[in-house]
């Protein structure tokens, strides 16, 4: 079994009126299957209101699921005294970087966790040490982070994490709200930390790119999971992935129309480099 | 207009008094104000004087941020002098109509206006050594007694230390918000208060609505992060008394001692 398996889960947004009264649901998940392997890169794809941000809040317990069931490491998010342990597992990276980082001084900021978790003080300045380290923002332990670029705020956000020590990272659309420079950055820390550290990856987003070095993709609308597999088998279905108001990435996108219209390329093209491959071996 | 608003003024240098445990510097802050009110001779603000003087020098920091503070309390000050002065009955010295000038209204004038602003200056010498977390740490350890007595101490320092790192965010948020609005022909400089302060209701609704979204955020990511308030929680960076903090409490109970001294023999 998976360090993360969903069945059957379903979540309800509800809307009460003025007395308090269930007056409206709204289906945010609905009837998903997830089983994932540790040490796994998975990206999550969807448009705005697809569901996949309130999947990603499941999986760190902060929904609980309205139906079936969640098992993070084998422990159920919808029981209440395992609740600081699956948060200590799973940890969350959030979009927007100015609203979760606690510290007013960067180093501070990454030992919040620990402290949290009371971890006796040497420990604490070991992880933080270690976890600044692992997403290159040692050299400014000592900022504010307010005085910090996006990227850097984000880079911190995932230090913050990195120090609890989890098994998996879930990160929920982290580079929305930043340039492509800082997109760049935390996707190359957020790589590094599953290549070398063997941490199970979640990512959460809209940008395709961002998911070619996956090694599965989730495709999510309307609450459902409506295509899985790894991002070749995915990007080889631009027609359905257009239906999901998805846009492939550029290359892929030209080799599909290229095909089209009676080019020999193969399907899925994800890179420019293959693209090219592709094009000269065809001559 | 909002850039210079700074809470904390805190001068980054390298001294004796910066290197205090906050605890010391908040205790020996409360022991001046103590002192001040102690002394109610002459001589007595002379031995104040020279204390104070020896911190500004300890401190390292430059005397013209001491007096900085003076600036907002000088209304206040002002007023307490003027009013001390010609509404004292006594021994008159210089009298116009109903306006008089007493001897005993000089001296209690002029007392109330050391007195205030030796409270400032000395409080001043705290805020200017220790940076804001400092501070609310400080305070959280020494309230801590008041656990027993159900006052959410923890929680108190969280918020204040929050509200802290959340000041330089919205204040950038205000000046955007302001430009956007601005753009849009808004009118924040003109009309009289009650107009400026009419037009400022554009710009109040959208800062308030972002920084509920902001606080809801925040808790969440807190709440991501293990945070459940202050039980089994340990410290990154404990407060820890060292020999120095133990040397200044001599020095202040030396200090202090003089101060009752002073009281008792009525100097």
């Amino acid at each position: 079994m998976g360090i993360i398996k969903a069945f059957k889960l379903g979540f309800d947004y509800l809307k009460y009126d003025e007395d308090g009264n269930v007056q409206d649901t709204q289906r945010a998940v609905d009837d998903v299957n997830l089983d994932i392997e540790a040490g796994e890169f998975v990206a999550i794809l969807g448009h705005n209101g697809s569901g996949k941000s309130t999947l990603a809040k499941h999986m760190n317990a902060l929904l609980l699921p309205s139906e079936g069931t969640l098992w993070i490491d084998d422990m159920d998010t919808a029981r209440e005294p395992e609740l600081w342990k699956i948060r200590q597992k799973a940890g969350m990276v959030f979009q927007n970087p100015d609203n979760q980082i606690i510290g007013t001084i960067v180093e501070e900021d990454v030992g919040f966790g620990p402290e949290n978790m009371g971890i006796p003080t040497e420990n604490i300045w070991r992880r933080v040490d270690d976890s600044l380290k692992k997403v290159g923002m040692t050299a400014y332990r000592h900022h504010s982070p307010n005085k910090l670029s996006g990227g850097q705020k984000q880079r911190v956000a995932i230090a913050g994490v990195v120090a609890m020590q989890p098994q998996c990272i879930v990160l929920d659309e982290p580079t929305a709200m930043l340039d492509p420079n800082g997109r760049r950055e935390v996707l190359e820390a957020v790589r590094e930390l599953n290549r070398q550290e063997k941490v199970t990856v979640i990512l959460i987003t809209h940008y395709m790119e961002e998911v070619i070095h996956a090694d599965r993709v989730y495709v999510m609308d309307s609450g459902k999971v409506v295509m899985q597999g790894t991002p070749r088998e995915i990007f080889s279905q631009v027609e359905t992935l257009k239906e999901y108001r998805l846009d492939v990435p550029q290359v892929t996108l030209l080799a599909h129309e290229l095909k089209k219209s009676g080019a020999d390329v193969p399907d899925g093209i994800l890179t420019t480099e293959e693209l090219v491959n592709a094009l000269c071996r065809s001559n | 207009m909002m850039r210079d608003i700074t809470i904390g003024q805190y001068y980054p240098a390298d001294s004796l008094l910066h290197a205090l445990d906050p605890r010391t510097k908040l205790i020996g802050t409360i022991c001046f104000i103590v002192s001040v009110f102690l002394f109610h001779t002459f001589p007595g603000y002379g031995v104040a004087t020279l204390f104070l003087g020896l911190l500004i020098l300890l401190s390292r920091v430059p005397v013209k941020f001491m007096f900085k503070g003076l600036k907002a309390v000088f209304m206040i000050l002002m007023i307490t002098v003027v009013f001390n002065v010609l509404l004292t009955p006594g021994e008159i010295l210089w009298k116009w109509g109903i306006l008089r000038i007493t001897k005993e209204g000089l001296v209690l004038a002029g007392t109330m206006a050391i007195r205030l602003t030796y409270l400032v200056i000395g409080s001043s010498i705290m805020t200017l050594t220790t940076t804001p977390n400092q501070l609310t740490d400080g305070m959280e350890r020494l309230l801590r007694p008041l656990n027993k007595i159900h006052v959410p101490v923890h929680d108190i320092a969280m918020i204040m230390s929050i509200a802290l790192r959340f000041i330089p965010i919205l204040m950038e948020e205000t000046d955007k918000i302001m430009k956007a609005q601005i753009a849009r022909g808004a009118d924040f400089e003109n009309g009289n208060i009650i107009q400026r302060a009419k037009n400022m209701v554009p710009l109040l609704v959208p800062l308030f609505i972002s920084a509920f979204r902001r606080a809801n955020d925040l808790a969440m990511a807190m709440e991501a992060r293990c945070y459940h308030g202050g039980d089994h929680r340990t410290q990154m960076k404990p407060l820890v008394y060292r020999s120095r903090d133990f040397a200044a409490m001599g020095a202040l109970a030396v200090y202090l001692g003089i101060a009752v001294m002073f009281r008792v023999m009525g100097w």
